[in-house]
């Protein structure tokens, strides 16, 4: 089981597109992958629970992977967050 | 009741302040407003129950709850004009200089000019309510027993299907949100898609809701993207809050595993210390999953109602085989009967 700790680079927050663009990620790995912010945990899995975070611009999150390709996973995901899904 | 809380998502603690802004109306209305001490309201309630300082005002503060809000009814205010005739404040310095969370005046009762004024000097919150004493006690005791619930999210759906309420379980991808949509176009209710959160109170009720109310009602379908149900199917479709009856855990069809043949034997699924029948519905292609769970409804209701499918099916099977065994021995030339 992989942690790791993310700050959302986007000056919008994670809304809509981003949060597709993490669960679409997300769902090509066999791995359970869920997002942590404060007390609440989601299913990163799902689009739904993602934007129910309401992270904004700033906000830690933590990921935790585990599963097979936990690794790879962990590595994807920190690129997307530093790539600012691929949105500035 | 449905508590409607400014909560985000993330543990914040409840303040006085947040007490007087519960949406709340009807029958569970508390009609508070702030007579003095303004500059408490942020202090927290961290106690779910309420406390009437009899004893406190009369200067005995053994196991003295002073974490509790404090209720003064007619009594307690009958003593502090006492107390005012006999210009002494002693035991009302003390009393508000425990970091108490706030004073709630009952029958549009008044305190007293030198309450009124410790309580300022001290930021003690004083609110005032035109209910009754007792009123006032059941409606605030039901606040606090659903604000302090024990809390958890769950990853999942959860729908109304003839009066159950049903958490739908499973990896994504699995076709939770699509069975739901199914069950709503059949006329069946959606509470929330994706985040549940499942409040236990009473000790042995679960009560289930979208966890976020900005994107509650919406669902998100795979090829189509996100739909707001509310508006497709109408008010009909749609529920706010609903008990936790029933689990249904979908899962990828495994020939490798047993699954539940006769129905006699009951699993459970433990949320907040409460057990939730929960039923493994396998998923595969051309099975019809909202029929499967529309009758796994059903079956709960008839359950509750005290007649279970499974077992009548055994004891009648018992009997008739019993009955054919006695056939036997009647009609036989066997002696040894």
């Amino acid at each position: 089981m992989i942690e790791k700790i993310l700050t959302v680079k986007n000056r919008a927050g994670i809304h809509a597109r981003p949060a597709a663009i993490i669960a679409q990620t997300a769902n090509k790995f066999q791995s359970e992958i869920s997002i942590t912010r404060d007390d609440a945990t989601v299913n990163a899995k799902s689009i739904m629970g993602v934007i129910a975070m309401g992270a904004g611009y700033n906000t830690q999150l933590t990921i935790t992977v585990e599963g097979p390709d936990e690794s790879e996973a962990v590595a994807v995901l920190e690129n997307l967050f530093d790539s600012k899904f691929e949105e500035e | 009741m449905y508590v409607y809380s400014i909560f985000n998502m993330a543990e914040k603690k409840f303040t006085v302040l947040d007490l007087l802004n519960l949406d709340l109306s009807g029958h569970d209305a508390l009609h508070l407003k702030c007579i003095a001490g303004r500059r408490g309201l942020p202090r927290a309630i961290t106690s779910p129950e309420i406390n009437r300082p009899g004893l406190a005002l009369c200067g005995f503060y053994e196991s003295f709850a002073n974490n509790r809000l404090q209720l003064f009814g007619r009594g307690e205010v009958a003593y502090l004009n006492r107390l005012h005739q006999e210009n002494s404040s002693e035991s009302i310095k003390f009393f508000l200089e425990s970091q108490l969370p706030c004073c709630v005046f009952t029958y549009n009762l008044e305190p007293t000019e030198e309450f009124r004024q410790i309580a300022e000097e001290n930021c003690c919150p004083l609110l005032q309510t035109d209910l009754t004493s007792t009123e006032f006690t059941h409606r605030i005791l039901r606040v606090f027993s659903n604000t302090f619930a024990p809390k958890t999210t769950q990853h999942g759906v959860l729908v109304e299907v003839y009066g159950i309420g049903i958490l739908l379980n499973g990896h994504s991808g699995v076709g939770k949100s699509e069975t739901a949509l199914e069950l709503v176009e059949r006329g069946h209710r959606l509470v929330a898609d994706d985040i549940i959160d499942i409040r236990c109170v009473n000790g042995n009720t679960l009560l289930g809701r979208g966890a976020n109310t900005m994107i509650s009602h919406h669902m998100e379908i795979r090829g189509l993207g996100i739909i707001n149900i509310s508006q497709l199917y109408g008010v009909g479709a749609i529920r706010n809050q609903k008990e936790v009856q029933l689990v249904v855990k979908l899962e990828d069809w495994d020939s490798t595993k047993t699954y539940d043949r006769l129905g006699t034997e009951q699993k459970y699924k433990e949320l907040l210390g409460v057990k939730v029948p929960m039923i493994e519905i396998p998923v595969k292609p051309g099975r019809n999953l909202p029929i499967i769970i529309e009758a796994a409804a059903m079956n709960e209701r008839l359950k509750n109602m005290g007649y279970n499918s499974a077992k009548d099916f055994n004891l009648n099977i018992l009997k008739w085989i019993e009955t054919g065994d006695a056939k036997i021995a009647y009609n036989s030339n066997d002696d040894s009967y």
